[in-house]
């Protein structure tokens, strides 16, 4: 193998699993290490720097750097990454005078945001600054999008998304609330530099079935019955309840309806309990709830007397797969199964809905109806119009919104600057030795043994009387600290230098989980098969150094390396440093700086 | 010196041995020697041994004396039976362990000075008793603890780390054990973990007197240039004899080697040790040959590596004493006080 170039920004970017795996590549162990050391303020301003809402997402992220955290691999559990955020954005104290002030000169340019969801309140955070004239629009009455409209209020309280939205709202953007938009073609009219478009995916599907309309009365649509409690249109619901659907709407569905008056409360899902698209966490919170989940049931008819509904009937089926792998739901034979209820919520997932972009002003739409939208730009091919969130490319998740949030503000900056947006800003980078005596660093490179800690939950009798009432408790400033210092520090990166090094093999011998081995060089597939350990992770690098004095290479495997610094403590030469890398990834105001 | 523990998480796919333990099982303390000493990979290769053998932890005695070497009982097997004994006397500590005990394995660790300058009439009685044991010299002709002085294994000529060249002639105890009759001689490098983990395997295998002289650089005081203990130097002037795999008797002997190229010798406890000989003219049975060719090649300025002598059926110090096969140390009242009428036998057999 050629030695690995350490120069390449996405080589110890990868090495930061977390970071990584995050759409919006908030710098993890950073904040993480901040809140050891009780500078929560400053923790929260380095998730507000890259993912906006950090007590949002603390509460609501799918949480993708989770699985990807070495931490789970090394034992049973990653570090609680997402709660830690929320511990960041708990004890932050007033940070108001750290937010930047609304411009006092503006730039001239003139931007449309449609939708005051996650996505555009990206776009105008790091639009606003800059000092650009902004004006969101969102047929709501309050600003937040769906963040606001269907997560209940039981997961994330009503404070949380105000203070949050209101850090945004104060650097000045116009709002337009309460304002839908209802022609493109009319608002690229009024001579916009450009528009965006977050207008989220509104639509919640139907499952038309027999009894469909005679029931109707007792059939809602998951995200409008949601989005109705939210705004306190709704407030009971029967004591029977069915959910239909296994993603985290379904979910939300199934504990709201705990709290407005359902006692029997079931979820009913195609698919295998295992494969649901509903988070792990978010399931066993509905379980914990007594809500039970019953799997393999294909919805056949909604039962009804007298225009009142009064079940549902279900066929009962069994996965079955062909040699590619793909799945077929195939009935069983039994007896259709037949549950009674008193109302059915249907969350079988969400469209995206574009009745108000014409179809003649130069903007493409695929062949599923969608935008054709550039994947790194966010441009559609009307190059006054971006796209962003839920409306770029279906629905996903807030932290994604946000990543394209800060992709689309870069390109909105390029293009009224008259610059290629395909010409995208770099990274900027850091590498700093933390080394401060022979055996000191300026991190803690003590390996916690802990396993996971649990966030703390309201007493479930009172939680489930209000639907107000938070349920998370969050941790507190003892488990907070206890649970951030399971965190491996993996930006703490093990550096190499080859022409220092005697192979006298302490770095071997020392370290705890065999990454190190010096051998004979050769290609990466026959390299991974003669080191200390099996090195079979195939998504994790192998570091490689030069050619040393014995004729062998160094070869490190990236995989379960816990950045404890021993092998740099236990190198008579400093051939190891441990150094801190910090990668801030480009956002709008770094664009066009070299032009 | 570090200050953190050796973490506990490990690569999760580590093995297990037949005993259940994994490597890290058979781990110490921390170490507090200087970064990159020689020792502690010495140390790592004991650790590696006793895994591999499948030791069982509490079995096994480590005895030292006094020394940079002999503090690193500490930093391996922190399970098993340990004793810091006074300087030079390890040997001595040992002898007497053993004859109360001889169920142990018994692992004697010293230093160039501990076992050539303080201790080295308790060396020779050592070997030449024939004490089962592994007595391993972690040597790096220099006296670490005080700051650099040369060691009586400096070679002459040597030059200190402040310049000073060594007149003294270096005692070499390699030699001296092929002289004294140990039946198992060897040496080594600490650098060089794949022939040293086997030899440390074929010694704990050794029922008798196993010597293992080990080339440790001192990183602190004889790492430089001029020095004949240092990486460098012992890298470029090493001459392996031969390599050594120890083949445990449930494994099948297989051997695709060129004729007259290895050789397989059965130790008496059943296990077989493989040699790829490198110098095919080579006799480690014999020891005047052995000594000959050491010191032809010792003259040439090469540092002879390997096994370099192995007698497989030794005879140990229980055997000339006659020793009773249950350890002493477990002989009840009736087997020690045979009572009035065996007296009796005794006294009239002497009469």
């Amino acid at each position: 193998m050629q030695p690995t170039d350490i120069q390449d920004p996405d080589y110890f970017h990868k090495v930061v699993d977390c970071q990584w795996a995050c759409p919006a590549h908030t710098p993890v162990p950073e904040y993480i290490r901040l809140i050891s050391a009780g500078r929560y303020a400053d923790a929260f301003m380095v998730n507000w720097k890259s993912n906006v809402f950090p007590g949002i997402l603390g509460r609501t992220c799918d949480r993708p750097c989770e699985p990807a955290c070495r931490r789970g691999r090394v034992e049973e559990e990653p570090v609680a990454i997402c709660r830690l955020k929320r511990v960041a954005a708990d004890y932050k104290g007033d940070v108001s005078d750290r937010m930047p002030p609304a411009p006092t000169t503006r730039n001239g340019k003139k931007i449309a945001l449609v939708g005051a969801g996650p996505a555009a309140l990206t776009v105008a955070r790091d639009l606003a600054p800059m000092g650009y004239h902004l004006v969101v629009y969102d047929g709501d009455s309050r600003a937040g999008g769906m963040i606001r409209s269907q997560i209940p209020k039981f997961r994330l309280p009503e404070e949380v998304i105000d203070e949050e939205v209101g850090f945004i709202t104060a650097m000045g953007p116009e709002m337009r609330l309460g304002q839908r938009v209802d022609s493109l073609k009319g608002l690229l009219d009024e001579g916009y530099d450009a528009v965006f478009v977050g207008s989220g995916a509104p639509r919640g599907r139907d499952l038309d079935l027999p009894g469909r309309q005679e029931a109707s009365e007792n059939i809602h649509i998951g995200i409008d019955w949601l989005s109705s409690v939210s705004f306190g249109h709704i407030t009971k619901i029967g004591r029977r309840v069915i959910v239909l659907g296994g993603g985290n709407t379904a979910m939300d569905c199934c504990r709201s309806s705990r709290r407005l008056g359902g006692d029997d409360v079931k979820v009913i899902v195609r698919s295998g309990f295992e494969e649901m698209k509903a988070s792990p966490w978010e399931k066993e919170d509905a379980i914990g709830e007594d809500i039970p989940i019953l799997n393999f049931l294909v919805p056949k008819e909604f039962k009804h007397r007298d225009g009142k509904l009064y079940g549902m009937t279900f066929e009962k089926v069994h996965a079955e797969y062909d040699a590619k792998g793909r799945r077929r739901l195939v009935p069983t034979g039994e007896p259709e199964h037949f549950f009674e209820c008193d109302d059915v919520l249907v969350a079988v997932g969400q469209e995206n809905a574009f009745p108000w972009i014409e179809r003649d002003i130069g903007l493409e739409f695929n062949e599923w109806a969608m935008p054709v939208v550039n994947e790194t730009t966010f441009q559609s091919t009307n190059p006054r119009v971006f796209f962003g969130g839920d409306a770029a490319f279906g629905p996903k998740n807030i932290i994604w919104a946000v990543a394209h949030g800060h992709q689309a503000a870069i390109s909105i900056h390029q293009f009224c600057q008259g610059t290629d947006v395909n010409d995208r800003p770099p990274p900027m980078v850091t590498l700093a030795s933390q080394k401060m005596g022979i055996h000191e660093w300026s991190y803690d490179n003590g390996v916690s043994l802990d396993l996971r800690f649990k966030v703390p939950h309201r007493d479930k009798v009172i939680a489930l009387k209000d639907i107000k009432s938070e349920v998370e408790l969050g941790f507190d400033l003892k488990l907070a600290f206890a649970e951030a210092q399971r965190c491996l520090n993996c930006d703490v990166q093990t550096i190499f230098t080859d022409k220092l090094c005697i192979e006298c093999d302490a770095c071997v011998d020392i370290c705890p989980v065999d990454c190190i081995t010096f051998t004979g060089n050769g290609d990466e597939a026959d390299l991974r098969t003669r080191l200390m350990a099996p090195a079979h992770d195939l998504d994790q690098a192998l570091y490689v150094s030069g050619e040393l004095k014995t004729g062998r290479i160094m070869a490190k495997d990236e995989d379960v390396c816990l950045h404890c610094g021993l092998c740099a403590e236990r190198c008579p030469t400093g051939a190891w440093d441990m150094e801190r890398f910090l990668i801030d990834v480009a956002q709008a105001e770094n664009a066009c700086c070299s032009k | 010196m570090t200050f953190i523990a050796k973490p506990k998480l490990h690569h999760p796919e580590l093995h297990k041995n037949s005993l259940g333990y994994t490597r890290r099982d058979y781990e110490g303390a921390i170490s507090t020697l200087c970064a990159g000493c020689g020792h502690d990979s010495i140390s790592a290769a004991i650790v590696r041994a006793c895994f591999e053998l499948d030791l069982p932890p509490h079995r096994i005695a480590k005895l030292s004396g006094i020394g940079c070497s002999s503090k690193t009982p500490t930093y391996f097997l922190g399970a098993s039976h340990g004793f810091n004994s006074v300087h030079g006397r390890m040997p001595s500590v040992l002898t007497g362990a053993n004859l109360a005990n001889r169920d142990l394995i018994y692992l004697g660790v010293s230093g160039d000075g501990d076992s050539a300058s303080i201790g080295l009439g308790q060396f020779a009685h050592s070997m030449r008793r024939g004490v089962n044991m592994v007595y391993i010299v972690e040597n790096n002709g220099v006296y670490g603890l005080t700051k650099g002085q040369f060691s009586a294994t400096s070679d002459k000529g040597a030059k200190s780390k402040r310049g000073v060249v060594n007149s003294d002639e270096a005692i070499d105890l390699v030699g001296m054990a092929l002289q004294l009759g140990a039946t198992f001689v060897a040496r080594s490098f600490s650098g060089d973990k794949a022939q040293l983990v086997p030899l440390i395997e074929a010694a704990l295998k050794h029922e008798g007197a196993a010597f293992i002289d080990c080339l440790s650089p001192c990183v602190a005081f004889n790492n430089h240039e001029g020095s004949t203990k240092s990486f460098d130097y012992i890298r470029e002037h090493n001459a392996a004899v031969n390599f050594l795999d120890v083949i445990r008797s449930r494994e099948e002997i297989t051997v695709d080697y060129a004729p007259g190229s290895v050789e397989l010798v059965t130790q008496h406890d059943g296990s077989t040790l493989r040699l790829r000989k490198l110098h095919t003219t080579y006799d480690m049975h014999d020891r005047v040959s052995a000594l000959t060719y050491m010191q032809e090649r010792q003259a040439a300025g090469e540092i002879v590596t390997g096994l370099l002598y192995v007698d497989p059926n030794p005879r140990d110090l229980h055997g000339h004493l006659h020793t009773s096969d249950t350890p002493l140390n477990a002989l009840m009242d009736d087997a020690l006080v045979p009572g009035s009428s065996v007296l009796a036998h005794v006294n009239a057999r002497l009469r």
